[in-house]
């Protein structure tokens, strides 16, 4: 994920895969409580937010020798023995302990594992021995065997490592390089073997399988980022939280799917929608309202003028577009189709009216979520933009630096909001019509009333911007604060399930 | 070189007389060599028939798996079967996720043969055509699923 590419990033979009086989699903709820009650020590935490801590390469790395640490205690084994079970078991600790009581033998077998300590290697020059890989067969070529006695030489070993770490990106199941033999090359020897550079990315590749492996961490999708977040909202809380959290590194992301902030919309609707923006099921919309079918060859017609008379371009049909009728049957009542109450000319009329209306709100939301999303994408431009207008409006009142931040401010709340916005409209188009959705509606209309104000100002030239300055910082505090009451009440009706949506998420 | 020294010594080896039905087309140099295969027992699939295997060697050979595909060379044809696509590429865990670098390109002929040997289905995999369309050349960049061991 730390190698996601720029564009992924910006783009927000995120094929993660939430339906990840849970493995302590039997703490769930546990788990969900716990963190839902867990406000204590912070009396000012919003229904919105998350309890997270952002950990770094260190911290996982300590994690994880910290488990090593205990496990080959009560287990009696030795650290590197106890990593590698623990790898197989995906760190699921009490798994292993449970199932290594029960049988250890079963449990060292299937992780390919030999305690009988054979397992030392050895490097040695065995007389008259032929490697089977490299066909070298000097006498002083140094060779290696693991447990299984599966002998080759040093070289061939170091290659093999090579490719497996540097091109398949593997790291816990290197196996010996016989063929079917399942006896798996033990971190020592890869240790020994290797080449720091090549250490170092098998290392890498150890903490990534870590993170990966425990569902409460998450890396920070940040390009160039190695920050790992901990978290507790498991995939089946999804549906009551979105849990955002800020990496140290500055990023705001979703730990849910690891795609940009998305509050209030929970994960699901966001792939919906997503996937609703992306498919062409709109075109067929637009096509299925603006159009109609040649009743005769199903050629698609639309009408941009002219009278009710149709001629098919292509059948030649004549018809009546109102009722889709034939048109000799209209007599004499030119161009004032009397058949209106005829039934199959009315259910056409229904469906096409139903498609247009159901096009129309689509497009009602989906236009305001653009928009947001276009100023979001802005963003750049909007940061080189206010560093500029500070160093102007600095020289122009002669401000300090420190006196200028309100507007660094301004323009951060802005950008947040708009985010914020954006996903109302996914959010909005999903729910069902009731007082709730009102009263939300309500809530978005002041957010949006507030940002344009305070956009508004922001835009003004840099001669005015000294003048305002108090009206500006309060604008930013009011914005800021109704971003913080409309996200409030989404999350708490996302957590006692108040909403009513129109579909299953 | 780390390639080169094993194929120099695999192509002295198979200078000595190779198990039935498999024999060299060509070894122009150490990235590519040629071998015929034919199936020894009268099946009416494959009966009386050559055909080509084309092997690719990268410098990573024998730790990387060679690619190996079935060409149309010589008024030779690709053999019919279920896990051999018409544009020669056949689908084999060997050389995909099951390569050992023990593997050798004799083992892989006979592998290759024993696999014909008893397939008695005359079909191509399924999505034969759409795969072939796709333009794929390369099995390495193909993620088989090796479902079936019945052939």
């Amino acid at each position: 994920m730390s190698e996601m590419s720029d564009d992924d990033f910006l783009s927000g979009g995120s094929e993660e895969d939430f339906n990840d086989e849970s493995m302590d699903s039997d703490f769930e709820e546990e788990d969900g409580t716990q963190y839902l009650d867990d406000k204590d020590d912070r009396p000012q935490k919003k229904a919105y937010e998350v309890d997270y801590s952002v950990l770094s390469e260190e911290q996982i790395e300590k994690a994880q020798s910290d488990m090593i640490d205990e496990v080959h205690i009560i287990l009696d084994l030795t650290p590197e023995n106890a990593a590698m079970l623990l790898r197989h078991f995906k760190w699921n600790k009490e798994r292993l302990i449970e199932q290594y009581m029960d049988s250890s033998q079963r449990v060292l077998e299937y992780a390919g594992i030999d305690l009988s300590g054979s397992n030392k290697l050895e490097v040695k020059k065995v007389p008259g021995f032929m490697c089977d890989i490299c066909c070298e067969d000097d006498d002083d070529l140094e060779t290696i065997a693991l447990r299984c006695n599966h002998r080759y030489c040093t070289n061939c070993y170091q290659q093999y490592l090579f490719y497996k770490i540097r091109e398949e990106g593997e790291a816990i199941m290197i196996q010996c390089l016989n063929h079917k033999c399942k006896v798996l090359v033990d971190p020592s020897t890869i240790e020994r073997l290797c080449t720091p550079e090549i250490l170092h990315r098998y290392h890498e590749l150890l903490n990534r399988t870590y993170v990966q492996d425990k569902q409460n961490l998450r890396w920070c999708p940040a390009p160039n980022c190695e920050n790992v977040i901990d978290c507790g909202v498991t995939p089946n809380q999804l549906q009551e939280i979105v849990p955002t959290v800020m990496c140290s590194c500055g990023h705001h992301f979703c730990f849910g799917c690891g795609s940009n902030d998305h509050q209030p919309c929970p994960c699901g609707l966001v792939r919906k929608w997503l996937k609703k923006c992306e498919d062409d099921s709109e075109t067929a919309n637009w096509i299925s309202a603006n159009t109609k079918e040649c009743p005769k060859c199903q050629s698609t017609i639309e009408k941009n003028g002219g009278c009710n008379h149709m001629t098919c371009r292509k059948c030649k049909h004549e018809f009546c577009w109102v009722c889709m009728g034939p048109w000799n049957e209209h007599g004499t009542s030119w161009y004032n189709c009397n058949r209106y109450e005829e039934k199959s000319g009315v259910d056409a009329r229904d469906i096409q009216a139903k498609s247009r209306a159901s096009l129309e709100r689509y497009l009602h939301y989906y236009n305001r979520y653009a928009n947001h999303e276009q100023s979001g994408k802005l963003d750049k431009d909007l940061y080189i933009k206010t560093e500029k207008k500070m160093t102007m409006l600095q020289s122009a009142s002669g401000m300090s630096w420190i006196e200028v931040q309100y507007l660094d401010a301004a323009s951060k709340v802005l950008q947040q909001c708009r985010q914020t916005l954006k996903w109302t409209y996914a959010f909005a188009f999903y729910l069902q019509r009731n007082h709730l959705t009102t009263i939300f509606e309500d809530n978005q209309k002041d957010l949006e009333m507030a940002v344009e104000g305070l956009s508004e100002l922001f835009e003004k030239p840099t001669d005015q911007l000294a003048n305002i300055k108090v009206e500006m910082m309060d604008k930013t505090a009011y914005v800021s604060n109704r971003r913080v009451i409309l996200l409030d009440t989404t999350a708490k009706g996302l957590q006692d399930g108040t909403w009513e949506f129109t579909v299953e998420f | 070189m780390f390639a080169t020294k094993r194929l120099q010594k695999e192509l002295h080896n198979i200078q000595k007389p190779l198990p039935p039905g498999i024999s060299i087309a060509s070894t122009p140099d150490f990235s590519n060599w040629k071998m015929d295969i034919q199936v020894l027992d009268n099946n009416p699939l494959y009966a009386d028939k050559i055909y080509r295997l084309n092997f690719k060697f990268s410098q990573a050979y024998p730790i990387e798996a060679p690619e190996v595909t079935f060409i149309k060379e010589d008024g030779r044809d690709i053999p019919m079967h279920p896990h051999i696509y018409s544009n020669g590429v056949i689908c084999l865990d060997l050389l995909g996720s099951n390569w050992s670098p023990v593997q050798n390109v004799e083992s892989v002929c006979m592998s290759i043969q024993s696999m014909l040997t008893s397939n008695t289905k005359n079909e191509r995999p399924p999505g034969d055509d759409a795969f072939v369309r796709s333009g794929y050349r390369s099995p390495r960049n193909i993620n088989f699923v090796y479902d079936d061991n019945t052939v």
